[in-house]
């Protein structure tokens, strides 16, 4: 079958302004998008950028905003797709060329909620125990590939005067070490999160669940913070 | 722009991250990686990671260390896989102790699955050896490691391309990148030199790889006078879904997923009596090819079952989540209700660029070090894994080798001054991409590509025979002129991938020419090494290691013994 690509175009070399272009694939039913976009690549404008590494989701690469919703090439099918789709970068990143922008600033603000397990007691000789409760629920958190998707699509990422807002995916990674029955570092984390850029940014609008190309409960993590950092700043007598 | 760091580590899989927290602190280290660090291929490594930790049941290193052995059909350094299953279970601790979430026992030990060839007693039966948090224990070891460098404030080279080993006097001194942002040649000077690269999955066309995996650092360290060891040894594994090839863990089989041909029969019961589906990855895929060539693939296709449906919902979904939900995506098949179609992928290669057990690059037969020059993982060959990797035992690899690199540069470069570099080394790179871009050929860097990778397919997969290598060797011969006539139309300077991929298919043409000549040379079946034509293992000819070199003349094959110290080969049955 035929599938029409409009693509948003723009080379800062020689762009004052970025265009549309449109493209047409012959594609298979169950071609990925992303097979689309190497196709016009490698055979018609060589051109063209966009990034890609595994093709099936893990990598987290090539987010990109597919028919006004950000989401995975390498995980849509065309069979899923009418006549044409619009391929757009990422909303909140500058984009450097076409399909590509810049995701230095989402990992810096991944990087400001101290992503790793802190500890203060001294490892064990063996692992450090952890019940298969307590890992259930990091479960889904885990699962999270830092493609961005989530954090492009939150409304209040997107607006200027919020820009600042950490973020859903650096909630996510720390939800994921907030909660971890291993770690030690909870009131330095809260610190962290405990603003009006942090935790307190959301305002529950949903948009990273309804994007999350790995289907974690983005916003209901985000509200176990929140209730973690009143719980701290509330003791129960 | 030229840098200067004490150390420069290429790749930033798990080989890459794990020696740069080794070194972080210490010493000035630098990574520098083609994609960003988080999109590494180390991320899709699905099943688990192995140590003899005995959480679930008793287990031995000494186990390990004969199923590494067996699974590498005696091709093995036996030195160097004792090296890493004794230190397995220490690597895997300090692993949960930086963080990584493993899923785990009732008793909240590390959880441990089946996988194929690791077994208890020297193969009486499967044992539960491999460390897992569900099906993406890659990708959360990958995260934990990028943690820990960015806790650490290692500094990244982020999508540079490296596009030539820099050395002065048979030292390795730096390297030479293109910055893909940029389109900047970069010269960054190093005492010591890691490449932690990955695999060249890429060069076949049914490959379970990602698009970064093309292996150029092969060529790039072959053209600096390097030899590759064991080339002809390129594991495909059993279970890609099909059509596309991506990997379909073994966790699916260590989990209780059973192999039916057409006939709802469970075949391997014919190859492998003993651990059945949870043979080696050699075995299982040629087992599957042979029922596909007698006719039994499903519907008269080439591709066979993976039938799950057993396992129940809920296991499914805790166990093998990732797996099952890009099944349903990409193929429209609920592995809970219905079996999976699968077929022998591209997956790893065993060879690689010659080490010792602590990363120092071997120049030659008689063992003598490149200085300055260290590699680890999957681009390098200590040897563990000899003709055939078991599951589950590359991630292990990647931690035990990417630390051993890490602590023995922080030592060696103890030693070593920055030296002056003669001549101007970003002047040969900028010749390349100018030939690249004055060529006026007619034809696609594209096609070029499609054709590699199906005459690859055709002649260097599974079933190899001489008549089909050498077809292949003529066939590559003839692309490799043609890509002399071609040229990237693209001639930007920022995001260039164009530009990239083309410089990328001069090596992965290169390196299929070493694979397919390392093959024609050997002239008995090992491992993943199959000859339709010497269908036997020959042990008294062919039980050594295969070198290919540069030579004014072409590569020239020459051979180096095994170290054998433990276990005498003996038949290989499953």
């Amino acid at each position: 079958m035929g599938l029409k690509l409009k693509i948003f175009r723009f080379d800062p070399q020689k762009d004052e302004k970025p265009y549309y272009q449109t493209f047409m694939v012959d594609a298979q039913p169950t071609d990925r998008l992303l097979d689309c976009l190497n196709r016009i690549r490698w055979e018609q404008d060589a051109t063209l950028a966009f990034r890609m590494s595994c093709a099936h989701g893990i990598c987290g690469s090539d987010g990109m905003r597919i028919n006004g919703i950000c989401g995975l090439p390498c995980q849509k099918l065309v069979k899923d797709f009418q006549e044409e789709v619009l391929l757009e970068p990422m909303p909140v990143f500058k984009v450097i060329k076409d399909l590509v922008v810049d995701l230095d600033p989402f990992f810096e603000e991944y990087n400001s909620i101290k992503p790793y397990l802190i500890t203060r007691t001294p490892p064990p000789e063996r692992e450090r125990k952890q019940s298969p409760e307590d890992h259930t629920t990091l479960e889904t958190s885990i699962r999270c590939i830092l493609c961005a998707c989530c954090t492009a699509s939150c409304p209040i990422n997107q607006k200027e005067e919020t820009k600042d807002y950490v973020g859903p995916a650096a909630l996510v990674r720390a939800f994921r070490y907030l909660f971890d029955s291993r770690d030690e570092g909870s009131e330095e984390r809260i610190a962290l999160l405990d603003h009006k850029d942090g935790a307190w940014g959301c305002q529950t609008l949903w948009k990273c669940t309804e994007v999350c190309p790995k289907k974690i409960p983005v916003t209901k993590q985000i509200g176990q913070i929140k209730r973690r950092i009143y719980e701290a700043k509330h003791p129960q007598k | 722009m030229i840098s200067r760091q004490d150390i420069i580590i290429v790749g930033a899989g798990l080989a890459g991250l794990r020696a740069a927290v080794e070194c972080t602190g210490q010493v000035n280290v630098a990574v520098v990686s083609k994609v960003y660090p988080t999109r590494s291929h180390s991320g899709t490594a699905q099943g688990g990671i192995t140590a003899s930790l005995g959480n679930e049941e008793e287990d031995r290193w000494e186990w390990h260390f004969f199923d590494t052995v067996k699974g590498g059909d005696y091709l093995s350094d036996q030195d160097a896989v004792e090296v890493m299953v004794k230190d397995a279970p220490r690597a895997i601790y300090e692993l949960e102790h930086m963080g990584v979430p493993f899923s785990r026992t009732a008793e909240g030990k590390i959880a441990q699955r089946n996988f194929g060839g690791h077994t208890r007693d020297y193969g009486k039966k499967p044992v539960k050896r491999a460390c897992y948090a569900a099906d993406h224990t890659g990708r959360v070891v990958l995260d934990t490691l990028f943690d820990q460098c960015l806790r650490h404030r290692v500094k990244f080279y982020q999508e540079h391309y490296v596009l030539s080993l820099v050395f002065e006097e048979g030292r390795c001194v730096g390297v030479v990148t293109y910055e893909l942002a940029t389109g900047e040649l970069h010269l960054l000077r190093a005492k010591a030199v890691l490449l932690a690269t990955g695999g060249c999955g890429k060069i076949y066309k049914t490959t379970s790889n990602g698009f970064a995996t093309t292996g150029e650092i092969f060529s790039l360290a072959y053209q600096s006078g390097i030899p590759l060891q064991d080339m002809e040894f390129i594991q495909f594994h059993p279970t890609g879904l099909y059509p596309l090839g991506i990997l379909v863990s073994e966790a699916a089989r260590g989990e209780g997923g059973i192999l039916r041909n057409s006939r709802g029969e469970r075949f391997m019961e014919g190859y492998a009596p003993t651990i059945k589906d949870l043979a080696a990855r050699d075995v299982v895929s040629r087992a599957i090819l042979t029922e596909i060539q007698e006719g039994r693939g499903i519907g008269g296709k080439d591709f066979v079952h993976l039938d799950l449906t057993h396992l129940g919902e809920k296991n499914i979904l805790k166990k093998l989540w990732e797996i099952t939900s890009f099944v349903r995506n990409y193929v429209g098949i609920d592995p809970v209700k219905e079996p999976i179609p699968v077929q022998p992928t591209c997956h790893y290669v065993m060879g690689g660029i010659p080490t010792d057990v602590d990363g120092r690059v071997l120049a030659d037969e008689k063992g003598s070090v490149v200085q300055g020059l260290y590699a680890a993982g999957e681009c390098a060959c200590v040897s563990v894994h000899g003709a055939n990797r078991l599951g589950c035992n590359s991630l292990l690899d990647l931690i035990v080798f990417g630390r051993r690199s890490g602590l023995a540069m922080k030592g060696d470069i103890l030693r070593y001054n920055h030296r002056t570099i003669s001549g101007d080394p970003l002047k040969s790179v900028e010749g390349k991409i100018a030939r690249l871009w004055n060529s006026n050929g007619k034809e696609k860097m594209d096609s070029l590509r499609q054709k590699m990778k199906s005459l690859m397919m055709e002649y260097g997969s599974v079933f190899r025979s001489e008549g089909g290598l050498k077809k292949g060797i003529e066939g590559l011969r003839f692309l490799k002129e043609r890509y002399e006539q071609t040229g990237v139309e693209d001639r930007g300077k920022v995001f260039n991938f164009a530009l990239m991929e083309a410089i990328e298919l001069g090596h992965q043409l290169r390196l299929a020419e070493l694979i397919l000549k390392s093959a024609l040379q050997r002239k008995e079946s090992r491992g993943a090494h199959f000859r339709n034509d010497f269908p036997l293992r020959d042990d008294q000819h062919y039980l050594k290691h295969t070198l290919i070199f540069s030579t004014p003349q072409g590569p020239e094959v020459k051979y180096k013994p095994v170290k054998i110290t433990s276990f005498q080969p003996a038949a290989r049955i499953y």
